[in-house]
């Protein structure tokens, strides 16, 4: 760890919430600024790391200097037990103890060089990966954690927990990010169905049609849905309540979702315009901070 | 090579000749001296785990069990229990929900139950009854500070999990729905190695439509198999966005930001285009082009038992009705159970 100049931890205390594309995109951002980056992936369980960033199938290779991660760019370097997986479908069902062993080798036998930025994507929860990531690392300086959640009250109470658990261990919390935050969408990218007595049918072509014939000043117009209830104030109000930063907001894009399938950095093309603004003013918070 | 005799267990690193680890002279034999073994052997105790003994007890007033996993977190799992726990009450069944997510327990919060605690009688703890024959029990009932973390290691936690299914008195239940934390860890192997005694009648998976869900999705189900818990089917949440055209807000992106437009939108369309307000606007979040969960349900041979979308106001109210169509063909499964 001599050669990483900061460690962040990205943590959650709910799945689901997008941590692991916001690590992947965190990376990306870093690495655009040509800073030299690792990630490392620690779910084991789950690891979806390989996937959003197009590394699926790739392999370690062994050097005499250690295990070498896969670059995905020549300063984006990536670590995952999604590597090791012979057969991506075989479920890793490890305790603890063993899970514990491979986060220890990650940390040892990995030779990320010298870099700047290694950014640690962890399993949601607070368990043995959690308690041993921290353990191992907290000797060379954690330099904080990044709380990823979504607005709704059932995720805010696990960020909270999160948030206990790093004022327990003494990981600075850098400050939360609050993904899928409403939903925004050109009307033009909607589908429309008439719903019937039989089912339903198909109205997209109609109701486009329609909307160009009666209604044209509509097609200019962005829709907005709130999809994940946040009238008790997000995770915005959550941060002054618990005295942490607030980093921002994320909408709910479906080209971001596309993107992180494909394994492709948002801010590649203009295409997912909702989100990676958000996300680009995120990061640049964060190299403030840090 | 067999050499474990009658005493069954027979560890890689042992002696030749190993009496068996459980066998009455584990540790004392002859062929014991030197086996790394032999300290543990000696001293551990013998014969079955009386705790399993007690939860085998347990379970017998228990017709079915069923396991809620996913391989993902967020894909509504919990959500899904609760709904499930509901339907199933409603017809007049006797439910127990067993949260055993430890670090992360969403169902005090999803049934309404923030803030109870845990009676205990000698019978057992009680569940907590939402009601008269809904019955839920968590970790999250147990902790007098909401936001107190749980940090506990894999063996802490599986104790919890044998005290669940040890000491809580379900009484005569006729199912028993196990909302499990996401992955393939500590927890779902405890929970399988525990109850499994007592017979799991199979587990529904849920996921999201997106590649990265379905690939955790098939680990969940290797896992299922590997273990031998039959996978009674999968189900699609977030299956999509739908919302009608009068429940959508509406802003005109400019330089400064975006103005509010939806008054002036929703007048608009009451003036020019009337049609529209009958109309359901779908929006695809999770991209399923690749087939979604059904393709891969038929690939891997598993029951495919339906999709729910998003529904614009879901997450504040549980609508019932919102899941009525998948909530049949679940509680078709589950009728058709033997016993």
């Amino acid at each position: 760890m001599a050669t990483v100049k900061h460690k962040i931890l990205v943590l959650s205390g709910k799945g689901g919430v997008g941590k692991s594309t916001f690590s992947a995109q965190l990376s990306f951002a870093l690495a655009e600024m040509d800073l030299q980056v690792g990630l490392l992936d620690i779910d084991i369980c789950g690891p979806s790391i390989p996937k959003m960033l197009g590394l699926e199938g790739q392999d370690i290779h062994q050097s005499n200097l250690g295990w070498s991660p896969v670059y995905v760019e020549s300063n984006l370097g990536v670590m995952s037990i999604g590597f090791m997986l012979p057969n991506p479908d075989d479920a890793v069902i490890w305790r603890g103890p063993r899970k514990n062993g491979l986060i220890k080798q990650f940390l040892k036998d990995v030779d990320w060089g010298e870099i700047d930025y290694l950014v640690v994507d962890a399993p949601p929860g607070t368990s043995d990966e959690h308690i041993s990531i921290v353990q191992y690392l907290q000797a060379t300086g954690i330099d904080g954690a990044i709380i990823v959640t979504t607005p709704q009250q059932v995720s805010l109470i696990d960020v909270r927990k999160e948030i206990s658990f790093c004022k327990k261990v003494g990981v600075p919390v850098l400050g939360v990010v609050e993904n899928m935050s409403g939903l925004r969408q050109p009307l033009s990218d909607l589908r429309f169905v008439k719903p019937s007595e039989a089912g339903e049918t198909d109205a997209t072509e109609w109701a486009l049609n329609y909307i160009k014939e009666k209604a044209p000043e509509l097609l200019s117009l962005v829709t907005c849905s709130e999809v994940f209830d946040s009238s008790k104030g997000g995770a915005e109000k959550m941060c002054d309540e618990m005295k942490v930063p607030f980093l921002g907001k994320v909408p709910m894009d479906p080209q971001l979702c596309k993107a992180a399938e494909e394994g492709r950095s948002c801010f590649d093309d203009q295409k997912c315009s909702a989100s990676a603004p958000a996300l680009k003013s995120i990061v640049k918070k964060l190299i403030k901070i840090d």
